[in-house]
């Protein structure tokens, strides 16, 4: 029956069944934004790579638009077992964790703390219940999906995904997020929804991982929205781990408040194909933000990191600083956007992106602009791509001290890897990132000039 | 040689701050009814005694023109009111009987305008170096030194005369590097473009001296699309500068150029502008609109391509100067400065396509936005995979005079070679208050103080130009920036 319907259908239809299925727990305001997110999902649809569509110009989600996702409003968590989470995923005792399986929230493979101080963790289902108000607030206020058609089937879907609320102080354990998509032989869409709210000088360490357990097809569809209170720091960690075969979209904003700080480290690796939109506002007076980000890209693999930073407050800072290995065919593109605004005065924006292309066939495409309508302001940014530009002497001088072409490829590039790693400042979690990267550098080889080292020597 | 001589204008008087090229000659002009149809191209196609080819080819481009409904490009940073292209005259020329054959013949108010410009016409013994082609609305006035340069076989003439004499070679390149399908205002330019300067240098041949076409719109309502082409063939080498200025007018006027260059194997062409148009009053009223494609094809191997241009004026600058790097070691160039005051816009960078192995490209481009002025740095760098060993530098900075200014970078990096070595940079900032305050405390007043600071900020791209055009160029910085400084 399902094939007969067109793309957009599937998901009309699978909206009515929710919205049935819904009804009557959900609040009426709750229904209401969905509707919208639908209505709205349904004039856009999903972005075509045309000409003049700068926000997509380099990435084309055809493979996304044409394939039929199974979307289930209740799927079976009870597959997953903690011990197989454990293997693919960071994993602490002390953390708050709050795990979802392919969208929904998994009680008995999370663990919450029944009193967690001025920190309330709870899935957004319950939350609804609990937290009506302030959640009213503040959902889908700061992820407008006006013109992003992800965003809006997001919200056309919502109905569970993390809350997280944080009030006085700095002690709160780190709260883990986890995603899970599990292997099915039908392709399936989740739609991952967090809200963040922090209160006013407020410390918190918040971790959000996307894993699959198989290695099939499936959508992850992700929104994140944070908002971060006057004086507070947010440390954000978002590790993506998606299956090879997985698409991965997702949309995280940040609005940041007086003295605040948003920090986010990204790492990615996996995916077909996986967009990351990070827009930060700095909303308050000397307000700050701060993104480092790290991708691996193999096979045919497809990354588009999409930033947006705008300073709309006097003493604003930003930082991005992303670097990127490309091997086999992949694709990885970087468009960041810094906006600075009138008034926006002594603010200080800096951007970098850096790649690392070591297969003859892959491919880069980086924009990073900036639009500054304030006078008093420094912005910078630069963007490099290529082989490390001193590659061949680097390695020339390692192998002079008496390393082989392999060994002084692999130090090279664990040395530009190592840069953003070491930015992580939560222990366990860079071990983790430490340990995947060892095991995933292997892939990741200088083509080319070794060889032809080994040539010459015969 | 005379170094009191300036290009643009030989009384740059500094203390005056208005726009001092924008006297109307009094000329009796030949024009074209306003509004573009098949039969004003057929009209501008048979003033220029065309052969049927070139009327084919224009046909064309108006054709292909129509299916564009009219629908000018959004995606650039520039705002302005639809531009009605019923509104505007696309032919006008002064009336002469059969053009000048000589120096005498040419109207002497024409002449007179021109000297006043800065131009010498009239082949004086003392300003020897430089042979000018002027171009007066739609057509050429006169071009010097066309004897001189016949002796080493250069070919410098208006392109309308060139279609008549040079078919073979104007059939062969024109459109080769910019179809006429390319964009919007290209295909415009294609359909009814009047007058412009052609060049050929033969192999192996350094031109002898530069070449420079300078162009003036008198005419109002009247737009210019001039037309450039210039191929340096195998061996040669050939520097051009191009100058430009309108009278001032209440409604603006449109321009819409386009050049094309080509350089063989081991050719370098140089190709310098100083760009001056009417920049519009001081509420953002009138103007030029200067809507120009430039593209270079270094199609030779190592031959190269260098662009310099320096843009004060104009209401809005649209364009991006770029270069094919399509022979293996072909090097392609683009320094630019680009000035906005007042509610001037500019949105202009460079193409840089690697096609060839071991070509390498450079940018180096300088915003400077002042009163209300928006200026936007706009560029690619495309690396294909066929380009081993690809090498780019860019470097782009803004600098803010003012708090009701904004500059934008908006850079497209495409690499598709993993040999490649591209690296970009870019700074946005004001004047800091520690330099300032160093060169005030010399005893220079404040605005001097700016301008000072502004040339030395330009001073990588002032280089590469001509000496006659930098010293120039750094007076025309000095006068658009006239009342930036508070």
């Amino acid at each position: 029956m399902t094939t007969t319907l067109t793309k957009h259908e599937q998901y009309l239809a699978d909206f009515r069944v929710l919205e049935q299925a819904a009804d009557g727990s959900a609040p009426a305001w709750l229904r209401q934004l969905r509707q919208e997110g639908m209505a709205r999902f349904e004039q856009l649809g999903f972005p075509t790579a045309r000409r003049g569509n700068e926000k997509w110009k380099y990435t084309n989600v055809a493979p996304i638009a044409d394939a039929a996702f199974r979307y289930s409003a209740s799927p079976k968590t009870s597959g997953v077992k903690t011990t197989a989470l454990r293997r693919v995923a960071p994993w602490r005792k002390e953390w708050t964790t709050l795990v979802f399986v392919d969208g929904r929230y998994a009680p008995t493979l999370s663990s919450v703390p029944s009193d967690g101080g001025g920190l309330r963790v709870a899935s957004l289902a319950e939350a609804f219940r609990t937290d009506e108000a302030l959640i009213e607030q503040h959902l889908a206020k700061h992820a407008a999906f006006e013109d992003d058609g992800f965003a809006a089937l997001n919200t056309a879907f919502l109905s569970d995904g993390a809350f997280i609320h944080a009030a006085g102080g700095d002690e709160h354990a780190p709260v883990h997020l986890l995603f899970v998509a599990t292997d099915s032989t039908q392709p399936q869409v989740a739609y991952p929804r967090t809200l963040v709210v922090t209160e006013r000088n407020t410390k918190l360490t918040l971790v959000e991982t996307y894993v699959g357990l198989g290695d099939g097809a499936y959508f992850n569809d992700a929104v994140t929205e944070v908002v971060v209170g006057d004086g507070s720091a947010v440390d954000h960690y978002k590790v993506t781990l998606e299956s090879a075969n997985a698409f991965h979209v997702s949309m995280t904003r940040a609005t940041v408040g007086q003295d605040a700080l948003f920090s986010t480290t990204a790492f990615a690796k996996g995916g077909a194909l996986a967009r990351h939109d990070l827009h930060m506002a700095l909303a308050g007076h000397g307000s700050s933000c701060k993104l480092n980000g790290l991708h691996l890209t193999a096979g045919r693999e497809h990354i588009d990191n999409h930033v947006n930073i705008d300073h709309a407050a006097p003493y604003s800072q930003s930082y991005q600083y992303v670097k990127g290995i490309l091997t086999g065919t992949s694709h990885a593109v970087y468009t960041g956007r810094v906006l600075i605004r009138k008034g926006a005065v002594k603010s200080n924006a800096r951007q970098a992106d850096k790649n690392l292309i070591l297969s003859e066939r892959a491919e880069v495409d980086t924009k990073p602009s900036m639009e500054i309508y304030c006078d008093d302001v420094k912005a910078t940014h630069g963007a490099t791509a290529g082989q490390i530009a001193e590659a061949e002497e680097q390695i020339f001088y390692m192998r002079s001290r008496g390393l082989d072409p392999k060994a002084a490829g692999a130090l090279l590039i664990r040395g530009f890897v190592k840069e953003i790693l070491d930015t992580v400042k939560l222990e366990p979690l860079r071990a983790f990132l430490d340990g995947v990267t060892d095991k995933a550098l292997p892939e990741f080889q200088f083509e080319g000039f070794g060889d032809r080292d080994e040539q010459r020597e015969r | 040689m005379t170094t009191t001589r300036t290009v643009i204008s030989r009384n740059t008087d500094l203390s005056q701050q208005e726009y001092k090229w924008g006297f109307t000659t009094d000329v009796e002009e030949d024009v074209a009814p306003k509004g573009l149809n098949e039969g004003v191209v057929r009209l501008i196609s048979s003033k220029k005694g065309e052969p049927e080819w070139m009327l084919e080819w224009r046909l064309r481009a108006y054709r292909h023109w129509l299916t564009l409904k009219r629908e000018e490009p959004t995606w650039a940073m520039i705002h302005h009111p639809p531009i009605d292209f019923d509104d505007i005259h696309y032919y006008a020329a002064p009336k002469t009987k059969d053009g000048p054959k000589s120096m005498e013949e040419v109207d002497p108010e024409m002449l007179k305008a021109f000297d006043k410009l800065g131009i010498p016409l009239a082949e004086r013994e003392k300003l020897a170096g430089v042979a000018v082609d002027a171009i007066f609305d739609s057509v050429s006035v006169a071009t010097t030194y066309q004897k001189a340069l016949e002796k080493h076989g250069v070919i410098f003439c208006p392109i309308s005369e060139a279609i008549r004499n040079h078919p073979e070679l104007v059939r062969k390149y024109l459109g080769s590097v910019v179809p006429y399908s390319d964009n919007f205002y290209a295909t415009l330019n294609s359909a009814v473009f009047s007058d412009g300067s052609f060049i050929y240098v033969p192999k192996g041949v350094r031109c002898p001296m530069e070449l420079m076409t300078y162009f003036r719109i008198n005419f109002a309502d009247s737009g210019q699309f001039e037309r450039t082409l210039i191929i340096a063939d195998e061996g040669s080498y050939v520097s051009y500068l191009e100058g430009c200025t309108a009278p001032v007018r209440k409604t603006s006027q449109l321009h819409a150029a386009v050049v094309e260059l080509i350089a063989l194997d081991d050719a370098q062409i140089k190709y310098s502008t100083l760009q001056n148009w009417y920049p519009g009053d001081k509420e953002g009223k009138g103007g030029v609109y200067n809507f120009v494609t430039k593209r270079g094809k270094a199609q030779g191997r190592n031959s190269k391509i260098s662009w310099t241009q320096v843009e004060t004026g104009s209401a809005i600058t649209w364009k991006y100067p770029s270069v094919i790097l399509q022979g293996d070691n072909s090097v392609g160039e683009f320094y630019s400065v680009a000035l906005v005051n007042n509610h001037q816009q500019a949105d202009t960078g460079t193409k840089m396509t690697h096609i060839g192995k071991n070509t390498r490209s450079t940018i180096v481009a300088k915003g400077i936005s002042a009163g209300h002025g928006e200026s936007t740095y706009r560029g690619q760098v495309k690396i294909m995979p066929t380009a081993t060993g690809a090498k780019n530098f860019t470097q782009c900075d803004s600098l803010l005079i003012g708090d009701k200014s904004a500059a934008h970078t908006m850079p497209y990096i495409e690499v598709r070679n993993s040999t490649a070595r591209m690296e970009h940079e870019a700074s946005t900032s004001k004047i800091s208050d520690e330099q300032l305050f160093y060169v005030m405390q010399r005893g220079i007043s404040n605005e001097d103080a700016h301008h000072m600071i502004v040339k030395g900020f330009c001073k990588s791209v002032f280089a590469e130009l001509p000496f006659e055009f930098a010293v120039e160029a750094a007076n025309l910085l000095k006068v658009s920036l006239e009342g930036a400084v508070a």
